[in-house]
Order: structure tokens, then sequence, then C-alpha cells
């Protein structure tokens, strides 16, 4: 990787750092409020693997603000140099699809980790937390991310308006996200909808994120480790013939 | 020595138009070349399958030797675009937007470089603006300073003189051509044609995606005439005149290679009962020409 990936990568960082309040404050703040309401109304009446409602919550919480942030981060540039033109920027030097595909999936794994990190911050002091075998954390709030920066990778380059990626997001991440298990424990749901959740790859990388704190979850982190291996290699190699076939972005 | 740029046999479809079709075009290294041609004809389209901003249908595009699909990294690194559209990163000052775009071509040290093109067009106190503060002809000037980080030995710009002032045309001018002095390919597109017929040394124009004349610009200015009679009339000159005639705004062109054809020119006019409101006999300027090109008096006659 050359000197342009990494220029790449650290412009796409510096891009959400310098709106630090809305891409990591707000969504920090977001968390923040779904625990205090949640906790607030669940906390005494549910214990999910023996562990109390407000700690089994807030690892839910961390690894949905690392997905949906990783996401916005990727999608949100793309479309938004694309619509003012300022893609052009880093069409015209020569910059590998490779080398793209990278830049921008790290640096939306690196936004979601810095307000995952926030939210983790945030909330901690609410509920006792285990770190209990650490690895699974890191592996899948990587890999989650890099999914999802993927994801938002597709998403800008296939809109070509504002509301188009809307309907994207709407409509595919926020379901994949809320319904995943983020805020209960897919063994309290009925057989069908235990069923169709595991259909869902944003439930391994969350139940696999909470093995790490927990040290027990609904799946082995084994399996939802292959799960989401295997997502983030169908989506990276889908993605970078995207990029190779110069797909919208060189029409 | 391979031909700074060399297009061969390029196509384009965008749906059912044709923005380009069967281009041949060769510019040499040290050039200083125009592409003209009214607005739709393709001009765009052709600077950027030359970067790579689009790909063309059929054909194949060189720079200095590198075909710009299969040795992509070479030929752009070869090459420095100013767009069209005034684009710019409402995130960045001007200097950070400089120092990202050499990164982006691999260049790690080039604050003086970049410290000299600023120099060069103006734009020192801004250095530290965010792009956002500049206004229209301002963010004009980083398009081309953006273009240059890289020290490009081919540079493209793409009407970089619409909405800009004089001053910023002239030292604009100035600092391109010293640049081709140092050895740089440039070309050029503009529908200021004085802009064109003083600059460029070979002109080519475009039309509905086809190129209809390709000429050194004084062979171009030869074309249809030595000289040229111009008249503002208060109505229709005899048809016979208007047939030869190049009509702009109120004004006649009518070209002739000896100075006896003028009397029998003007008698003509008289006797059609035609009003002469001003008279004056220059050499046809490009203008003239790319009207009649334009025309297509002259079509498919590609020297
Ligand atoms: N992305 C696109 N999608 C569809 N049609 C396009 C696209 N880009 C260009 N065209 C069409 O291709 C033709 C050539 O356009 P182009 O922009 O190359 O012209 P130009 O010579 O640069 O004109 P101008 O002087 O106005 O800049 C036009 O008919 C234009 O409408
Ligand atoms: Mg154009």
């Amino acid at each position: 990787m050359g000197h342009g990936f990494s220029t790449l990568f650290y412009k796409e960082v510096l891009r959400f750092w310098k709106v630090a309040s809305q891409t990591v404050g707000a969504p920090v703040l977001t968390a923040l409020l779904y625990l205090l309401i949640f906790s607030h109304v669940l906390a005494g009446h549910v214990q999910v693997h023996g562990v109390v409602y407000t700690a089994f919550l807030i690892p839910g919480l961390v690894m949905m603000s690392v997905l949906q942030n990783a996401f916005a981060n990727s999608s949100s540039s793309l479309i938004q140099s694309k619509v003012t033109g300022n893609i052009v920027f880093v069409l015209l030097p020569p910059i590998s699809y490779l080398e793209f595909y990278l830049a921008y999936v790290l640096a939306s794994v690196v936004r979601g980790l810095v307000v995952g990190a926030g939210v983790l911050l945030a909330t901690f002091w609410f509920a006792p937390l285990d770190f209990a075998e650490p690895w699974w954390i890191l592996v899948f709030a990587l890999m989650g991310g890099a999914i999802l920066g993927s994801l938002g990778v597709i998403a800008g380059i296939w809109a070509d308006k504002f509301d188009q990626l809307a309907a994207f997001q709407n409509f595919l991440i926020m379901p994949l996200t809320f319904l995943s298990g983020v805020f209960y424990s897919v063994h309290s749901l009925p057989p069908f909808w235990q069923q169709v959740s595991h259909w869902n790859p944003v439930f391994y990388m969350i139940d696999g994120f909470r093995h790490g704190f927990f040290g027990v979850s609904d799946t082995s982190p084994w399996l939802s480790l292959a799960v989401v291996g295997s997502c983030l290699a169908v989506l990276t190699a889908f993605t970078l013939n995207l990029l190779k076939r110069g797909y919208k972005l060189r029409n | 020595m391979s031909a700074a740029i060399r297009i061969t046999q390029v196509s384009k479809c965008f749906g059912s138009v044709r923005a380009l079709d069967q281009v041949d075009l060769e510019v040499q290294r040290g050039e200083f070349f125009g592409l003209l041609g009214p607005n739709g004809a393709g001009k765009t389209t052709l600077i950027s399958a030359l970067a790579g901003l689009v790909r063309a249908d059929s054909g194949s595009l060189n720079v200095m030797g590198h075909d710009v699909q299969l040795d992509y990294r070479a030929a752009r690194r070869l090459l420095g675009v100013v767009p069209q559209e005034l684009v710019f990163d409402p995130f960045f000052t001007v200097r950070e937007s400089l120092k990202i775009q050499s990164g982006y071509f691999g260049i790690r040290d080039n604050d003086h470089w970049i410290d000299e093109i600023l120099e060069n067009l103006g734009l020192t106190s801004k250095a530290n603006a965010n792009m956002r503060m500049l206004s229209g002809g301002m963010k004009r000037r980083v398009l081309v300073a953006q273009a240059l980080v890289h020290r490009p030995p081919v540079i493209v710009l793409d009407e970089p003189t619409a909405g800009v002032d004089v001053e910023l045309r002239q030292t604009l001018w100035a600092f391109i051509r010293r640049l081709n002095e140092a050895g740089h390919t440039i070309v050029l597109t503009t529908h200021y044609l004085e802009e064109a017929e003083n600059l460029c040394n070979r002109i080519a124009m475009l039309k509905a995606g086809r190129v209809v004349a390709l000429d050194t610009t004084a062979q171009l200015l030869r074309r249809f005439s030595t000289h040229c009679l111009r008249l503002r009339t208060d109505g229709a000159i005899p048809a016979e005149l208007a047939r030869g005639a190049a009509q702009n705004g109120g004004w006649w062109s009518l070209p002739f290679d000896a100075f006896d054809q003028v009397e029998p020119m003007l008698a003509k006019i008289r006797a059609a009962g035609c009003r002469i409101d001003d008279l004056e006999i220059g050499k046809p300027d490009l203008e003239e020409v790319f009207v009649r090109v334009m025309q297509g008096q002259h079509e498919g006659q590609v020297s």
C-alpha cells in the first residue's frame, strides 16, 4: 500500500474527526438515551444469561453504534463527494481500486471503533461489566465495522441522491441492526422469529461481540465467526468487483 | 519518442447520445493545443476518457505512451486535469487540499512546490482559508493548483477561465505559458476564441463528437481566405455574397484573397439597395473560422 492509500485513509478519518460532535458525539448521546430509557423500563423485569438487563444491553448498544457509524462513514462520504463532484479528486490520482476500498473501509472501522469506545465509556458506569474473553470483542468489532463499512461503500456508490441512501439505510441497515438482538436475547422470541433472526448476519456480530463480555451467548462464537467472516469475504469480493469495473464512479 | 497524447478511434455513447464518434487525435510533446467546439460537442467527455473518469466504449487513449486503462498508474501520474465543474472539498483549507492531493499522487514533502503554485496563482494570502470561504474565481484557481501538485508533464485545462476575472486570466495564462516553455504539454478548451488564437499553436475543432478541423492555428486562419471584409448593414446582403459569408451578430464577414475583389463586392451590395453602416478590412480571426467550420462547409475535410 502506497502513500496514496495512506493519504486517502487519513483524509477520510480527518473528514469525520473535523465534525466530531456530529459524527461521534451525537451517536454516543443517542446510545446513552437508549440505555437510560430501556434499562429504566425493563431493568428488574428481565435477566438474560443470568446477567442483569442493563449489563446485557450495554454491549448490544456499543456494537450497534459501531455498525451504524461504520456504515454512515463510508456511505455519507461517498455520496457527498459524488453529489458535490469532488469525487474527481480521488479518481484522477493513481490510486488502485484495492487501495480505494481499503482506505474507505478502514476509515469506517476507525469511526465505528471511536464511537463504540465512546458509548462504552458513557455507559459502563450503569452496570457491572465483565471482559471475559476480550479477543472476541475486538475481532467482532473489527469485522462488523468492516462489513458495514463495505456496505456503506456499496450504498454510497450505488445511490445517486441522498434519499436513495436514506432508503438503503432505513429499509436495510436499520431493520437488520434493530432485529438482531441488541435489546433482547433471541431465545426470548417465539420459535419462528428465532429462526428469522438466525438468517440475520448482524445477529452473529452482536452475539459474538457480547460473548467477549460475558463468556456466554446465544450461539457459539466460533459459529458467529464463521458466519461473519464469510459475509465479510463475500462483501469484499463484491465491492472490489464493483470498483474494478468502475460501476457508476467511472461510468 | 511517444506522443504526449494519442487518441485512437475513440467512441463513447451516453444512452442514445453519441458523445464521441471515432475520434483520432495526437498531441505532440511541448505543444500548446486547443480543443474547441460548441456546447455538447464532446470536449469534456474526451478529457474525461483521457483521465479515466469515463470509460470509452471503444478505441484507446495513451498519455506519453501509457494506456489509460491498462497502465493507468503511469498515465495518471503524467496527467494533470483541471475539471470544468467548479468542485471543492468543503472540509479543508486551500493548503490542506493541496497537501492531500499531493499525497494521493504519492508525494510527501511538497511544500516548496505548493508555495510556488500558490504564489503564481495569487493564492498565497488564501492558503489557510477554508475552501467554502473562497469566491468562485478563487476556487477555480485552487482547481488549477490541484491539477499541478504532481508536476504533470501533460496538463489539460477544461475551460479554466470560465467565470474568472481579467487579472487572473492574464496571470493564469502567463503561468501556463511558462510551464509550456519549461516543456509541459498543454491542452486547453475554451469558448473564448481569442484566447485560443493567441495561445495555441495547434487546434482541433469538435462537433457532435467528431473532429471536424485539425490544423495549426496559422493554417486554420488562412484556411478560408487571406483577408476579410467585415460589414454592418441595415438589411440582408445579396444571396450570392451571403453564401460565402459568415454572420456574427449584426456583422457579415466576407472572405477574399486579393484587394481588387473588394470594389465589386461593395458594388453588388449597393446595387441591392443595402446601406452599409460600418466597414472594416482585416485578417480573418478564429471566431470566423470557427463559425464556418461549425456551419459545416468543410465537414469531413480533416487535414
Ligand atoms: N454523464 C453523462 N450522461 C449522459 N449524457 C452525457 C453525460 N456527459 C455528457 N453527456 C452528453 O454528451 C455530449 C457531450 O458532452 P460534453 O460535456 O463532452 O460536451 P462539451 O463539449 O464539454 O460541452 P461544453 O462546452 O458545454 O462543456 C452532450 O450531448 C452531453 O449531453
Ligand atoms: Mg465541457
